[in-house]
């Protein structure tokens, strides 16, 4: 499921479930429609359940597509499959997004506020 | 290194494979047909033996292959042509190779005097090249396509990295088929480490050409990990046939790195920067083949980034046809190996004692089922024996080996030893295909060496002699193997001068073997020559003649459970044959008892078992005769052989076993049928015991000896002959017995 809502010319996208080959057709017009009607767009992917590479080559294409029409993208709240993606494909340094380290120790700290 | 501890093992094993191979060929260069052919191969087993070494910085291997390599390579372009002392000096640099191979595993220092052989080798390896290279050196330099100087490929430019680098582009269906590259890569990673993972999509079209179930992606991978090849490989095992998928191992030949590159769609200097990203290639390497590149470029001409490497270094057109000729090679031969697996014989051994073991266990549990009395259970029981019957039939057959990697040691043997004696002998091989069980192969080595050797120095008569007795000039030997009764023999031929019987029984009186005046058999005659101390060759060459041989032959091979046997013709040939069990440790056992104690006799020589019902003819003597449905049957009794003492039941049964084709009876009290046995070996305290030649465990948990039977036949017959009398009387007993 996807909303969808907009300050000013800031979106938020927030992506629930599964971004995998399954739904990839229908993500990626939502996406980048989305990016088209705001000059700055946040994807929130703290409820992504499921990704896989037809997921994440979505988001390459959105992040794309972004740098050369002059947009920003950010990718914020990376699930932890999100994560694990990014880090198993060497993707989080190109995306440049903050993420939250979700590494065991790092983990209860966080909860705790 | 550890690293290079455990790879190690591994060349050195490869090495001694490939110099087996290339002893091989070179002893069949004179009658091949297809000289050409053999000369590559040998040259690509030294190549791979150098390029090996490389890795692990042998390089005293190294440089002495080398020498070797170029010859080589001079014989194969045709620049040299070969001749009977070229083998000879191959086969003796192949020696010297092997010593050097054979001092890794020892970490021994070579002898200085290996040291000076080698370095002469290398010298007569120069002269050998000599007419050759005074032509190279008049070849313009300048001149691109002639080769100005021979390539030295493998041992400088190997890439440093320790890791293996990984380069896959995805096939565009990948995703639709259902292969998940982030599933591939996850399993990737569980194989090792994933040191550095470039992301590569430049295939990505723009948004609206961009189909969100194609794949675009692809990778470059740096990788760490203790795997081996096929393993890796097998992660990439569903997208290889469609996708791009290239892995190099650690070290990998820069060349291969620029064939990669060069197979790859994105830009050559792209690639070459994101390989240095990974960690995969290091500045300087990557510079070092960029430059050759523009090099070539500058004198405009557009070349193959993969090929450079090989061009720029001067190599002529076939050495790089050649180069790919031996990649493929490589690739074939590692297919094959993927088919095998190397397992520690020891590891086998413990598998081999485990089902041992089982089958212990197993024949305890029958026995406790059949006490019961319950159907079913024995009904399980025994669909369990037979499953466990299976397992031990398949784990020995893990340990069988052809015969044949023996026999063609002998190739060069022969080749030697017919140079050295000036005899021209031909070595016939058959039954290359017998299996038999490795701990035998690896002993069997020594005694057929010196039957061999012997068959050769006094079978084999010299050629005017042969000729005169009206022999084709060219001796024969003849190695040969086949099955036989649960028994594997080799049959060591000759066509010489046979075996002079009267002449070995005049050197036996001579040497006090045998009283003078004593009549023997020709059989026993023949024996004789396996006595210690016995040689009855007129002149002691260096070969055999000293009188140590023949008896430590029989030694070795009695202590495998086996004979050796000798049949020959005067004047027309000998036939040495030996008989060894095909394993070592476990046998199909029938069981006996005799008082309260059992025993197990090997199956494969059980005939039969009747009843002794007649009163026995002389009393209660250890040893007697029956009448087996009108023959003569030696029997004897195991109860006053081991004077176990007790009375005989009312009805004793005979078992009669056959080997090397004479029957003897041994008696019994109790027949208890058949029985798997493992031959667990009896301690050396108690070797002096005759008759016996191991124990087992039986079901219940009692100890069961094995009857040596070769031993007790022995026995049997021995004291048969010498008491012939013994034996006439008790036939015509036995005749006056029908009669009456």
């Amino acid at each position: 499921m996807i909303t969808f809502s907009q300050t000013g010319s800031t979106g938020l996208l927030r992506i629930e479930g599964e971004m995998t080959i399954y739904n990839a057709a229908a993500l990626k017009p939502e996406l980048l429609g989305a990016l088209a009607q705001s000059s700055a767009l946040e994807v929130d992917l703290s409820r992504v359940i499921e990704i896989d590479a037809a997921g994440v080559q979505l988001l390459i294409l959105a992040k794309k597509e972004a740098l050369e029409a002059g947009r920003t993208l950010t990718l914020i709240q990376h699930s932890e499959p999100v994560l694990s993606a990014f880090e198993l494909m060497g993707l989080v340094g190109w995306f440049n997004d903050p993420v939250v380290l979700t590494t065991a120790d790092q983990r209860p700290a966080h909860g705790s506020h | 290194m550890d690293h290079i501890d455990i790879v190690l093992p591994l060349y050195i094993a490869e090495s001694r494979e490939l110099l087996e191979e290339m002893e091989r060929l070179l002893l069949n260069l004179d009658q091949d047909d297809t000289p050409a052919d053999s000369l590559n191969a040998i040259f690509r087993a030294a190549h791979t033996i150098k390029g090996s070494a490389g890795i692990f910085a042998l390089h005293d291997i190294v440089q002495f292959t080398h020498s070797v390599e170029s010859l080589l390579d001079k014989l194969r372009e045709g620049e040299i042509a070969l001749s009977q002392d070229l083998t000879s000096l191959l086969l003796e640099c192949r020696d010297h190779i092997g010593l050097l191979i054979d001092r890794l595993e020892t970490k021994a220092d070579l002898p200085a005097a290996a040291i000076e052989h080698g370095q002469q080798l290398q010298l007569q390896l120069q002269a050998a090249e000599q007419p050759a290279t005074q032509g190279l050196i008049a070849t313009p330099a300048k001149d691109q396509a002639t080769r100005t100087e021979k390539v030295e490929r493998d041992a400088g430019v190997l890439v440093q990295s320790d890791n293996w680098h990984i380069s896959v582009r995805f096939h565009p269906d990948s995703l639709r088929n259902g292969m998940d590259p982030l599933a591939i890569l996850r399993y990737l990673a569980s194989l090792g480490t994933i040191v550095n993972i470039t992301p590569l999509f430049d295939a990505l079209p723009p948004a609206n050409r961009m189909d969100p179930e194609t794949c675009y992606l692809g990778f470059e991978i740096n990788f760490n990990s203790r795997a081996d090849k096929s393993a890796i490989e097998g992660v990439f095992e569903f997208v290889r046939e469609d996708s791009l998928v290239q892995i190099l191992p650690p070290s990998s030949h820069i060349d291969d790195y620029l064939d990669m590159i060069h197979r790859l769609p994105e830009e050559d200097l792209q690639l070459g920067e994101i390989l240095v990203q990974c960690g995969s290639l290091t500045r300087n390497e990557l510079d070092r083949a960029l430059n050759i590149q523009s090099d070539l470029k500058d004198q405009s001409i557009e070349q193959p980034l993969g090929r450079i490497v090989v061009e720029h270094q001067l190599t002529a057109q076939p050495v790089v046809e050649s180069a790919i000729e031996k990649q493929a090679q490589v690739r074939e031969s590692k297919s094959k190996e993927m088919q095998s697996v190397r397992v520690d014989a020891d590891k086998l051994d413990e598998l081999i004692n485990l089902v041992g073991e089982l089958m212990i266990a197993g024949a305890g549990s029958t026995l406790c089922a059949q006490a019961h009395g319950d159907g079913a259970m024995i009904e399980s029981m025994s669909v369990l024996t037979r499953l466990v019957e299976q397992v031990r039939d398949a784990a020995l057959k893990m340990r069988m080996v052809q015969i044949g990697a023996t026999f063609n040691r002998f190739q060069r043997v022969v080749r030697d030893v017919s140079r050295e004696l000036g005899k021209e002998i031909d070595l016939v091989i058959t039954g290359a295909d017998t299996e038999l069980d490795k701990t035998v192969v690896e002993k069997i080595g020594d005694p057929l060496m010196h039957l061999v050797r012997n068959s050769m120095d006094h079978g084999i008569e010299p050629a005017d002699k042969r000729l005169a007795n009206g022999k084709p000039a060219k001796g024969t030997l003849r190695l040969n193997a086949y099955h036989d009764s649960g028994t594997i023999v080799i049959e060591v031929s000759d066509d010489g001068a046979g075996l002079n019987h009267e002449r070995i029984l005049a050197k036996a009186i001579e040497k006090g073997l045998v009283p003078a005046g004593a009549t023997l058999t020709i059989e026993d005659i023949y024996q004789l020559i396996f006595e210690p101390g016995f040689s009855t060759a007129a002149t002691v060459t260096k070969l055999s003649g000293r009188g140590v041989g023949m008896d430590v032959v029989k030694r070795n091979i009695t202590a495998l459970r086996g004979s050796v046997d000798v049949q020959s013709t005067f004047g027309e040939g000998a036939t040495f044959r030996i008989r060894l069990p095909l394993t070592l440790a476990i046998i199909d056992g029938f069981l006996v008892e005799v008082e309260q104690s059992s025993f197990v006799v090997p199956l494969d020589m059980v005939l039969e078992c009747v009843e002794l019902t007649a009163p026995p003819q002389n009393g209660n003597s250890e040893q007697s005769y029956l009448d087996l449905r009108g023959e003569v049957l030696p029997f004897i009794r195991l109860r006053q052989l081991f004077s176990m003492g007790g009375q005989p039941p009312r009805r004793e049964n005979i078992v009669v076993v056959n080997y090397l084709g004479c029957k003897v009876g041994l008696a019994v009290d109790k027949l208890a049928g058949e029985f798997q046995t493992v031959i667990k070996p009896l301690g050396s305290i108690f070797s002096h015991v005759k008759g016996i030649s191991g124990s087992t465990v039986l079901g219940n948990g009692e100890v069961a000896l094995i009857l040596d039977v070769p031993g007790l036949v022995h026995k049997v017959m021995a004291s048969t002959h010498a008491d012939k009398s013994a034996r006439t009387e008790a036939t015509r007993s036995l005749v006056d017995a029908r009669q009456t």
